[in-house]
């Protein structure tokens, strides 16, 4: 049984815990520090944690909405003495909600089971759940009440919903891995992020985008390019609609991955945009030694002095003063992103709060910024005139930190790379991949370039690594990861066996291509028959270790052996490579060791010219569409 | 004097009385004043394969690129851009999104929101990348290339295929598609127009009645020839446009359209846009027909001297001059797109908008 499955049987208990433990809230003071082994339940239990991931108030601040992606639920706590006044459940793996205007519904897109709850903030109860794309990230509603915008991760676009009905009206194309809306203040325009990059060619810079959607007419009115980034996250607005930020990484996999300490592996960035700026600036949150690793949660002050940005891996809040900020921009001729003295002319302050700090909102007045500390289960309560934490509102939950827990905590967290840069989640997005390629240093400088790998279903499909040279995760994730990744030895044996322990734990996302009965469409079928196949179209017998089902056998598609199949590039140090598994194949374009395939088709149509990674030239462009609709069902 | 000039008022009025008797005045025709464009203003080249109204903005598919004109500017998207290629054969616009769909002499191109993704025989599904004709209905993109044609669904990411294997296609050159959520028509190069039945799934053919020649031997007996190279399908009428005249089919019934028998210029036609079941517009190689059911019009500079000429034909086949001071860029007709009253064309030398005349 998966971690989520027992999660959701323990779904009553939550309830009624959460129930008893409201009577008995507690503000804390979070003191901002580490998490010791010695607090860790040793157990391997799973321990139903909130995991607050986005936080919302009521437009009349009465209430405190909280996101909580674990417990599957929406907690609704009173906005003044934090006391929770009820959970109410919703779907599947909860990622993003947002308010109706008048603040009479409450809109929840839970990612893993396609739905959207309509909650009635009245009644504090799910009036509806509409099915709506394939894992839905994130919701708006347009100031008429009229249309819904629901942002779809694996399918890459917007929906457009009737706002009333739940009636899906069209959906638009947005950036790979749409995830994130906002609405302009005036209402006109929506704005979307995606947070992993588009397809551009091999070994160029990674292309990102703002997708700006006329919300009268619903249609893309614009996209606001983003280069070089991968990864983006919240979009926020000023209250006067001049100014727009956007949380976004920015790689440097152009480069070897070699030394953290001569420049890193990513930039923390925001860029701004917008009439106050006047085009669209890319600045560094970073500075020496003060990384802002995984920016995610923005947030700009009623009066339009700060911009607050969370920083999921740095656990902390970066503060950034507007004026500063736009003076400075005005007056240097940029770009600033690789300048790590930048942010010193217009970081305020960096505010340590809990782990994973994700979604953030403020009280009307910008005297309060509550941030959601996912991995902590705690909402950290900011006043906005001192920069401080004033208080830690505690979800009701389990309390001790479990091996799953730690772990978690463990891989979203930058503290244990050199000067904080980095951590396991940069890369994996969300524990799943960024969809970039790297050259990291252990194969050698400008050898040897990998495309990053999903990390869903990798238990039980050792060796790891492309070339299959670890054997396990511990290596994968250890001393190897410590010496080339984080330049750094922090791991102790407990943390390490809790990272390995969450990673094994990854469920794989459901697949979206399978048919709801189980059933395979007709030209799955067809494909599933090319895959198995043990004959050629010439009837000619195809050796073992050239059909797909022996390389890819099992139910993760891999037979965790190790084959040459021609893809070796004049860079790579081997051609031989373990042959990888298929799980969820059709989200992590691009494809091959070097990411050099940009669809499944190129595998097969450019990359195998001699038959050497499976008997397919045999094949006609139906039989090749066929056999990669049955790879998508995987 | 007064004796003179009553005789005179009444020669006058018996005159008048008498004039229509004697010169039939020609039916009604859309009258049009033609603006055209050329690099000279504008217009990235004036080999225009393919014109497309979206709105207030007209996209040119040319042999140098996709050109839009929007607020009396043009703007040209190019292979630097991520264009398939230069040569832009086939355009066809998604109502629902906004996005333009591109078909092109190397690939299928998205124009949405700026962006261009393209889609090619290597990178997907797609057929075949010369893509001749491409069309949008609801979540599907039908494509007709070199290779047959293909259906993409916008929902699912699957790419099916029809050619000879899956459907009664004899020849694979797939020249035209016209795409709506009951009928969907191919345009065979060769093997005559396809059918596709959206609620049943079934294809079925009408090419060469008696099997044995490309063309009817009769009039009105079917499909008036194989090599098709536009469909269009409007108010379940199909019109079908050859380079050997063109078909009308209302689901039982062909009619047939030759020079000799009707006011085509040409049977050479390059591509067909019906208005509704009884008007259509056919660009052929001697200049732009209109069609109201009835009566035809034809625009287009002069063979004889290039000169404005707009001719209209009766029922009886009584063709009439009119008098017209502009008309289309060049009299090799390649297509034609709708701005409410006014037209738009694609021809070899520019692109032409005609702006319709109160008449």
């Amino acid at each position: 049984m998966s971690w989520r499955n027992q999660t959701r049987m323990r779904a009553g208990v939550v309830a009624g815990l959460a129930l008893l433990a409201a009577a008995f809230f507690t503000v804390a003071l979070w003191t901002g520090r580490a998490v010791h082994a010695d607090e860790r339940d040793s157990s391997s239990d799973v321990l139903d944690y909130a995991s607050p991931l986005e936080v919302l108030l009521s437009p009349d601040g009465a209430r405190l909405y909280v996101l909580c992606q674990q417990s599957e639920e929406v907690r609704v706590l009173d906005g003044a003495s934090y006391a929770a006044i009820k959970n109410i459940a919703v779907g599947r793996v909860p990622r993003g909600f947002s308010l109706s205007p008048d603040g009479a519904r409450l809109f929840v897109t839970n990612s893993w089971d396609d739905t959207l709850s309509v909650i009635d903030t009245s009644a504090l109860a799910v009036v509806a759940t509409w099915p709506v794309g394939a894992e839905p990230s994130s919701v708006v509603e347009d100031r008429a009440g009229k249309r819904l915008f629901v942002a779809n991760r694996i399918s890459n676009d917007v929906a457009v919903l009737d706002a009333q009905t739940g009636v899906e009206e069209k959906r638009l194309l947005a950036g790979r891995g749409s995830s994130y809306l906002a609405l302009s203040p005036d209402g006109s325009k929506l704005y979307a992020t995606h947070v992993y990059p588009n397809p551009s060619p091999h070994r160029t810079a990674p292309e990102s985008e703002i997708t700006v959607i006329d919300a009268a007419r619903a249609v893309v009115a614009d996209r606001i390019p983003l280069h070089a980034i991968a990864g983006v996250f919240h979009v926020a607005f000023s209250a006067d609609g001049r100014l727009g930020v956007v949380a976004e990484y920015h790689p440097k996999n152009l480069v070897p991955l070699a030394h953290l300490e001569h420049g890193g592996a990513f930039e923390d960035t925001i860029t701004v945009f917008g009439a106050d700026v006047g085009k669209t600036v890319e600045v560094p949150l970073d500075e020496l030694e003060r990384y802002a690793s995984q920016p995610f949660g923005v947030a700009i002050a009623p009066d339009k002095s700060r911009i607050y940005v969370t920083s999921g891996g740095s656990e902390m809040v970066t503060v950034v003063d507007v004026r500063r900020l736009l003076r400075f921009i005005h007056t240097h001729p940029g770009p600033f992103v690789q300048d790590l003295s930048a942010s010193a002319n217009y970081v305020v302050t960096r505010i340590a709060v809990g782990h994973n700090p994700r979604g953030l909102t403020l009280t009307r007045d910008g005297r309060r910024l509550f941030v959601a500390n996912r991995l902590e289960d705690t909402i950290s309560v900011i006043d906005t005139r001192t920069n401080r934490v004033v208080s830690t509102i505690a979800l009701a939950g389990p309390k001790k930190i479990s091996v799953l827990r730690h772990g978690e905590q463990t891989f979203y967290s930058a503290r244990y790379s050199f000067q904080g840069q980095i951590g396991c989640a940069t890369c994996h997005i969300d524990s799943t991949f960024d969809g970039i390629q790297w050259n990291l240093e252990p194969d050698g400088f400008g050898r040897s370039i990998v495309d990053n790998k999903l990390l869903e279903g990798v238990k039980d499909t050792e060796p790891y690594k492309w070339t299959g040279t670890n054997p396990d995760i511990p290596t994968e994730c250890g001393p190897r990861t410590e010496k080339y990744f984080w330049r750094s030895e922090q791991y102790d044996n407990l943390t390490l066996a809790d990272l390995a322990v969450y990673i094994r734990s990854l469920p794989p996302r459901p697949n979206r291509w399978r048919l709801a009965n189980g059933e395979l469409t007709p030209a799955q079928e067809r494909g599933k028959a090319i895959f198995e196949r043990a004959v050629d179209k010439f009837k000619k017998p195809i050796p073992e270790y050239n059909r797909c089902s022996y390389c890819h056998s099992g139910p993760k598609g891999t037979s965790q052996k190790i084959f040459e199949v021609g893809t070796r590039k004049p860079t790579d140090n081997t051609g031989l490579l373990k042959a990888p598994p298929l799980t969820n194949i059709a989200l992590t374009a691009p494809y091959l060791h070097d990411g050099s395939a940009r669809t499944l088709e190129e595998i097969w149509t450019v990359y195998n010219p001699d038959d050497r990674h499976g008997r397919t030239n045999d094949l006609t462009k139906d039989e090749l569409n066929d056999l990669i609709e049955y790879l998508r069902t995987r | 004097m007064k004796k003179f000039a009553l005789k005179t008022l009444w020669m006058s009025a018996m005159l008048l009385a008498a004039a229509p008797l004697a010169f039939a005045a020609p039916p009604e025709m859309p009258r049009y004043r033609f603006e055209n464009f050329t690099t000279a203003n504008g217009l990235p080249d004036n080999h225009v394969f393919a014109v497309l109204v979206d709105g207030d903005r007209i996209w040119a598919g040319t042999e140098n690129g996709l050109a839009v004109y929007e607020n009396h500017e043009w703007k040209t998207y190019t292979t630097k851009d991520g264009l398939a290629h230069r040569a832009v054969l086939s355009l066809a616009l998604d109502k629902n999104t906004g996005d333009v769909w591109a078909g092109t002499m190397a690939g299928l191109s998205r124009i949405s929101g700026g962006r261009i993704d393209t889609y090619t025989q290597l990178n997907s599904g797609l057929s075949n990348d010369v893509v001749y004709g491409v069309s949008v209905e609801g979540e599907n993109v039908w494509a007709a290339t070199a290779a047959g044609g293909c259906r993409f669904d916008l929902r699912t990411g699957q790419w099916s295929l029809y050619n000879e294997r899956n459907t009664p296609m004899v020849e694979i050159w797939t020249y035209a598609v016209s795409a709506t959520p009951t009928k969907v028509y191919y345009g065979v190069w060769g093997s005559g127009v396809l059918e596709y039945d959206q609620k049943t799934g079934r294809w079925d053919k009408y090419d060469d009645p008696d099997g044995e020649n490309e063309m009817v031997l009769f009039k009105d007996q079917g499909l008036i020839h194989e090599i098709v190279t536009s469909v269009s399908y409007v108010d379940n009428i199909l019109w079908a446009a050859t380079y050997f005249g063109d078909s009308r089919y209302d689901g039982r019934y062909w009619h047939n359209f030759l020079t000799k028998d009707s006011g085509l210029p040409s049977n050479f036609t390059n591509f067909v846009k019906g208005v509704d079941a009884k008007r259509a517009w056919f660009c052929t190689d001697k200049g732009l027909a209109y069609y109201d059911g009835v009566s035809w019009a034809v625009y287009r500079p002069s063979l004889k001297d290039g000169k404005p000429e707009m001719t209209v034909r009766d029922a009886e086949g009584n063709v009439t001059p009119v008098a017209v001071t502009t008309a289309p860029a060049h009299n090799y007709v390649l297509g034609i797109d709708f701005q409410g009253d006014d037209i738009w064309l694609a021809t070899a030398k520019g692109l032409s908008h005609g702006i319709r005349q109160q008449q």
